[in-house]
């Protein structure tokens, strides 16, 4: 690296910014697991629990 | 919207957004999507066919979302009026919680995913009513009739009012007369229901240049609207009795509650001046709320849990 390549600006979170980021964090990460989940769910019931029936493969 | 501009230097300067899981879930009006869950329920319930469970609870997430995410686009887009209004200062965006931009892109990320979720686990019909239900609130309403028209709540009522028409394309994949006479019931309810409030804060309104109709054309031509609308409302709030699908104790509660809201209307158009004109607002406002939840609530029990325990009577009997 040169010596004239441009520095990167590091923004230093406040203790208030960098709690709100982990709980947005939080919230998206759960929203994510529900929809999986949910798309899952409706998939297994638009099939038929008889997909779940080894037996029926 | 210079308002807007002033907000995005002032939290760009703070660098990084200090918003909570809360202040997103505020941009999606968590009490307008109360009752889209329930009135949008009801039209699930009073199909011919039974839904899914699994499906039925799915598509009324979906549902919900879709009308939360127009609640983000109308919060994005109405930032600069709700700042001078009393009732909406402390909104996420005018509080300086949430940046514009991302109330923007939470709004539109959430429509585009209700409708496809709906489209993909339902049906397109019931996507594509999603679809306009959101343009119709976010783009008709929000950002052409509220500051253009005294008849923007009139027209733009009609969004609060497909909910039950989506609910039951979900299951049924067609609209019905039904679910259509739910939608009238909703779009003649809205205007009392929030003329009724805007007496009470025409200032606000006006303050903010939104051109409603007791701030427009003043509290006489209000009054006399809010009893006329009313007075229709009542009756066809019965009509799902009348028509049959809607048990009698549906058309007892309808009955009385049309009476109420007559009644509170005329106390409307009586007391024009002071405290008792505020509270006679009050009082027809909170009755209105009532009204709407009693009738789309019978219709919830009467088709949901009260016709499941027949069902299962008739299978123990046989």
């Amino acid at each position: 690296m040169s010596a004239d390549a441009p520095r990167t600006e590091i923004v230093q979170m406040t203790p208030e910014q960098a709690k709100s980021r982990r709980a947005r964090n939080v919230a998206i990460a759960l929203a994510i697991v529900a929809l999986v989940v949910l798309f899952y769910v409706v998939t297994i019931a638009k099939l038929g629990l008889g997909v779940l029936n080894k037996g029926a493969w | 919207m210079s308002f807007v501009s002033e907000q995005e230097d002032r939290l760009s300067a703070a660098g990084v957004s200090t918003a909570q899981p809360g202040d997103y879930l505020a941009l999606l009006k968590p009490r307008v999507m109360s009752l889209v869950v329930l009135t949008a329920l009801a039209g699930m319930l009073i199909a011919p066919q039974p839904s899914h469970p699994v499906i039925g609870f799915a598509a009324l997430l979906a549902i919900a979302v879709g009308a939360g995410a127009s609640g983000a686009l109308n919060m994005w887009y109405d930032a600069d009026i709700d700042a001078l209004m009393g009732r909406t200062s402390l909104r996420p965006i005018p509080a300086g919680r949430v940046l514009p931009g991302e109330a923007l892109a939470f709004g539109l990320v959430l429509s585009a995913l209700s409708v496809f979720t709906l489209g993909v686990l339902a049906n397109w019909l019931s996507a594509a009513l999603l679809a306009f239900t959101i343009f119709f609130y976010a783009v008709v309403y929000t950002m052409w009739l509220k500051r253009w028209t005294p008849q923007n709540i009139v027209i733009g009522g009609a969004a609060g009012a497909f909910p039950p028409v989506v609910g039951y394309a979900a299951v049924t994949g067609s609209v019905s007369l039904e679910s259509l006479v739910l939608f009238a019931i909703i779009f003649v309810w809205t205007p009392p229901h929030f003329w009724a409030l805007a007496l009470v804060k025409s200032e606000d309104y006006a303050r903010a240049g939104v051109p409603m109709m007791p701030n427009a054309l003043g509290g006489d031509r209000t009054r006399l609207e809010i009893l006329v609308y009313s007075l229709v409302l009542a009756p066809l709030g019965v009509a799902p009795w009348l028509m049959g699908f809607a048990s009698w104790v549906y058309g007892l509660v309808a009955i009385a509650g049309g009476a109420a809201m007559i009644h509170y209307a005329v106390g409307v158009w009586r007391a024009r001046e002071g405290e008792a004109a505020r509270k006679a607002c009050m009082s027809l406002f909170g009755a209105s709320i009532l009204y709407l939840f009693a009738l789309f609530i019978e219709l919830v029990v009467e088709n949901g849990p009260a016709q499941a325990l027949a069902r299962l009577a008739q299978s123990i009997v046989s």
